[in-house]
């Protein structure tokens, strides 16, 4: 029984970490500006695209990893500046819908560069080798994300602890307005937000393409949305909440994969369910649980509003 | 999806040109009993009873802060009290008392005296349904429409019609005698003119207005105006008082205001009640009130806005 | 007001509706029928159908849900399943043993029935999430719309929806051509025939709209606290509009099945949310004209119109750079963006046609929202 669910399990942590970098994210820029990023998702699938080709163009990986990563740190840092911060005045929805444009806009991009066709992440030295955990086969990359996300999640959770911009950070998640008067230079402060949450983002994809090697346009759509069903989950503006709730869904949807197969092994079905195509939507229903039940998330703090 | 929840019938808005004014003090339209709202641990308002009779002009004054507009919250819906009862013509239209965690943390007094009795509580669409209508402390309009559509909404609660019928146009009957209505209220407070004029383009004073227009129109027999002369000149406070008491004659209203402006108060108002840190701390007629040290005190003289 | 307010402008607004429908049926009849033409006019009409539908949610109510793709499946797949001919079911459920409905429905009645179970689906999702902020309901109803393609792809579900694989042989909008005698087709009615449903359903939203329901609506967008204030019960109008608005949904999906003669679950992803949305947003949230006109616009540009930029032009010898399948979708995107950043109340704002008809007074003037 071990046996059966062991491999399910390991996939998860792995997919849940690389959930939790894109997660993180997004639970950033939503703690400050009140965004919920649709294009966050495309900003990771563009990081997948971007390492295709420049691998492909012959440099050294070792190049090529770091250029990665200063190139989508520049893409995020890009559409904040030129798609979020000319309507921080304006109503709520219409932030949201440019977010939305970005992210049609991004994938009919990759879509034109790339003709359609499904293209092939280069395979990494390392992570992408293939290691035996017991039974169970799986590639490096699953044993190396959990950490490296730990160790990021510290990293980031002390930058806002302890740093000035980090503590910027929380005045202005805390209240924007107050923040502005106070001298907090706002503009820094967000481009900071977009350049972290990109950043991880972008190491995000890195793991998650060598785990799942195929990239296309619409790579970072499930995994954006998952992504932010994670933030929510774990309490919006809650950075170990988001990562939390990125693990618990990884691992749940990889069951919810394997459930027939289990189940099957168990001897509690005879024939397949089909329960597969809802590996996604579970991801859905638990949003759905949480923003009924608890709104604020695991790990979220109450906010009371003045009338 | 009918719409019968009203609990008060409320009377037809009428003009009353040729009666004379209700005798004030005849029946009691508004009583607050030992009303307390907590937030956490903030106690915004503390055991505050106090009441309105009919045809009445009351004003509530204090400080800033004194848990002014948190009391109309309360009779309202908006927020649900802690504790206490709100009767509106002799019935009880909300009623509470600590429960669950707050039962622990209460911080006012008298939390026993209703642990008996069932909490009732409506949303404050239902409240209105009764008979009480409002205005707001920072103006409320609904600012895509003109100053007759705002109005007009004002009549929608009272409709008899559905979705089906009102989409088929089966309610033009209803829909007519609801647009003059909305034209009559217009001119009557002399808004005709800018009829078609969005609403927020007005004039402050004239948006003010258009706020009261909005609430007659719900067909209240009270209305609760919530800082009704703010940002207004002495020239502009003054008809404003002459026009409130206009309107309370008119429509037979009773009429409970919040107000900062000492003038209007003390021109308009039959008693007054003054709150300070959510305690009330007097209450009497203006001349009464003017000469109260406890009064005094609490404001360091009157603060003319 | 109203008396004091012109009829022409209605007038002249109905008149041109009257001659639209006139040259579309008159078109079909002299053009040949597999002009571009026909598509984008079918196809935008319902997108039409569907763009005013959210509107009435998003742009009048300020409801924002990103929930209609998942009303569209509902309507297009409850159509489906309840006309296809009895004789064709066993080849379309064909891993299903011919499937478990066997009969069928009129096509008006599948059609009611496709707005009603999609409105029976928004009744109940709206119990728990109409109660929430908007980005929060935003993100629900795009999770309860990707629940509902995970439960219409489910094979356990296949002897109704057919699982993974797609519904066809249903009636299309073909279908309703008359044929003669010989064979051939008399008289076109494949177009005219989408123009009327989705004209006689965006005239019933219309009628809504400006009734005191729709008055009611509006408020509780700019207002809510003010709106309740004034008696008007949020949850009720809440529900009244996301229901309204999926039934109109289910029905233009069913349109969108009648247009494109299959549909597959699959294809119905928060993508076409989106673009209904963008469509909304490009002709005016709070107008209706805006939402046709643009629909019919989008799906002329992006069937039609700029088509050539998906080609490979050649100058003499010189490659012009760029061209090439898929570039068409990144040039519409940019646009989208300018229009999203730079002209953010769209083409009509939150005017209608008759308002641009009469020389509305200046001092209706726009204060800057």
């Amino acid at each position: 029984m071990w046996d059966t669910i062991f491999p399910y399990l390991l996939s998860g942590v792995s997919v849940g970490g690389q959930y939790a970098l894109i997660a993180i994210g997004y639970t950033m820029v939503y703690g400050i500006l009140r965004l919920i990023n649709f294009a966050h998702g495309d900003v990771f699938m563009v990081a997948g695209i971007i390492m295709v080709y420049i691998a492909a163009s012959g440099l050294p990986l070792w190049l090529c990893i770091p250029l990665v990563l200063l190139i989508t740190v520049a893409v995020g840092f890009l559409i904040e500046r030129v798609a979020y911060k000319p309507l921080r005045s304006a109503p709520r929805m219409s932030v949201m819908i440019s977010a939305i444009g970005v992210s049609y806009t991004l994938q009919n991009l990759v879509l034109y560069i790339t003709g359609g066709l499904n293209k092939q992440y280069p395979k990494i030295p390392w992570i992408s080798e293939t290691v035996a955990i017991g039974a169970a086969k799986t590639k490096m990359v699953t044993i190396v994300t959990p950490f490296l996300v730990i160790a990021l999640v510290v990293a980031l959770v002390l930058l806002i602890n302890k740093t000035k911009i980090g503590m910027a950070m929380r005045a202005v998640s805390k209240d924007f307005e107050t923040s502005q008067l106070m001298g907090i230079k706002i503009n820094n402060v967000i481009s900071t937000t977009f350049i972290i949450g990109s950043f991880l983002a972008g190491v995000g994809s890195i793991l998650f393409f060598t785990n799942y090697p195929t990239v296309i346009q619409t790579s970072g759509a499930m995994p954006g949305l998952k992504a932010f069903v994670a933030a929510v989950f774990g309490g919006i503006g809650s950075i170990p909440g988001a990562v939390i709730g990125a693990f618990i869904i990884g691992i749940m949807e990889n069951i919810i994969k394997g459930l027939d197969v289990i189940l099957f092994k168990l001897g509690v079905i005879e024939a397949p369910l089909g329960l597969a195509t809802f590996s996604d939507a579970f991801s859905f229903a638990l949003l759905i649980i949480i923003l009924v039940v608890k709104p604020t998330g695991l790990f979220g703090e109450k906010v009371t509003d003045k009338v | 999806m009918s719409e019968k929840n009203m609990t008060m019938p409320a009377e037809p808005l009428q003009e009353n040109n040729n009666q004379p004014a209700a005798e004030p003090g005849k029946d009691e339209v508004l009583r607050l009993e030992n009303i307390t709202m907590q937030f956490g641990g903030v106690v915004a308002i503390n055991n505050l009873s106090l009441k309105v009779d009919r045809g009445e002009i009351v004003a509530l004054i204090g400080p800033n802060g004194a848990g002014k507009t948190t009391a109309f919250n309360c009779i309202t819906g908006v927020y649900e009290p802690t504790n206490g009862i709100v009767y509106f013509h002799g019935k009880p239209i909300v009623v509470n008392h600590p429960q669950g965690k707050m039962a622990k943390q209460y911080g006012g007094i008298n939390g026993d005296l209703y642990k008996n009795r069932k909490p009732v509580v409506h949303t404050p669409d239902k409240i209105t349904h009764m008979g009480i209508a409002r205005t707001f402390q920072n103006i409320r309009l609904f600012k895509s429409q003109t100053a007759f559509e705002n109005v007009l909404i004002g009549t929608h609660l009272r409709r008899t019609s559905n979705m089906f019928t009102a989409a088929f146009r089966l309610n033009a009957k209803e829909e007519k005698a609801n647009r003059e209505k909305a034209m009559n209220l217009l001119e009557i407070v002399g808004l005709a003119e800018v009829a078609d004029e969005l609403a927020t383009s007005l004039p402050y004073g004239k948006q003010r207005r258009l706020e009261i227009a909005r609430a007659l129109a719900t067909d209240p027999t009270l209305l609760l105006l919530d800082e009704p002369a703010a940002g207004m000149n002495p020239q502009e406070t003054d008809e404003l008082g002459e026009f409130i008491v206009d309107i309370k004659n008119r429509f037979d209203l009773t009429v409970f205001m919040i107000e900062h402006h000492m003038n209007l108060v003390m021109d308009i108002s039959d008693r007054i009640y003054v709150l300070d840190f959510g305690k009330q701390i007097a209450e009497g007629t203006p001349e009464e009130i003017q000469k109260n040290p406890v009064v005094i005190a609490a404001y360091l003289g009157v603060d003319e806005e | 007001m109203n008396q004091k307010k012109s009829k022409k402008p209605m007038i002249i607004t109905l008149v041109l509706v009257a001659a639209i429908y006139i040259g579309v049926f008159i078109a079909e009849q002299t053009m040949p029928a597999t002009s571009m033409l026909f598509t984008v006019l079918k196809k935008g009409a319902t997108y039409a159908l569907v763009a005013v539908s959210m509107n009435l949610l998003n742009g009048f109510t300020g409801i924002f849900s990103l929930g209609q793709a998942g009303f569209m499946l509902v309507g297009a797949y409850v159509y489906g399943i309840f006309t296809i001919p009895v004789a064709q079911r066993a080849a379309v459920y064909q891993y299903f043993d011919g499937g478990v409905i066997q009969f069928t429905v009129p096509v008006i009645i599948a059609m009611i029935f496709a707005g009603l179970a999609a409105a029976f689906f928004a009744f109940l999702i709206g119990l728990p999430v109409l109660r929430l902020k908007s980005d929060y309901l935003a993100i629900a109803t795009l999770g309860f719309a990707e629940i509902i393609r995970a439960i219409f792809q489910w094979n356990g579900l296949g002897p109704v929806t057919n699982g993974s694989n797609m519904l066809r042989s249903f009636p299309s909008f073909n279908d309703f051509n008359i044929v003669g005698a010989d064979g051939k087709v008399a008289v076109y009615l494949s177009t005219l025939i989408p123009f009327i449903m989705s004209g006689v359903c965006i005239l019933l939203i219309v009628l809504l709209i400006n009734s005191s329901y729709g008055r009611a609506l509006k408020a509780i967008r700019d207002d809510e606290v003010a709106a309740e204030a004034m008696g008007i019960n949020l949850a009720h109008h809440k529900r009244l509009a996301f229901c309204v608005s999926s039934f109109f949904a289910g029905v233009g999906g069913a349109m969108l099945a009648m247009y494109q003669t299959t549909v597959q679950a699959k294809s119905f992803t928060s993508a076409m949310t989106y673009e209904i949305l963008l469509i909304v947003v490009i002709g005016g949230i709070g107008s209706v004209t805006g939402s046709v006109l643009s629909s019919f616009l989008f799906v002329a540009c992006s069937e039609w119109w700029l088509r050539f930029l998906d080609e490979q032009q050649m100058i003499g010898d010189f490659q012009v750079p760029l061209l090439r399948n898929g570039f068409r979708l990144v040039v519409f995107s940019v646009i989208i963006m300018i229009v999203v950043l730079f002209f953010r109340r769209g083409i009509m704002g939150d005017k209608e046609l008759p308002d641009l008809l009469s020389r509305r007074s200046k001092s209706k003037g726009r204060a800057v929202k």
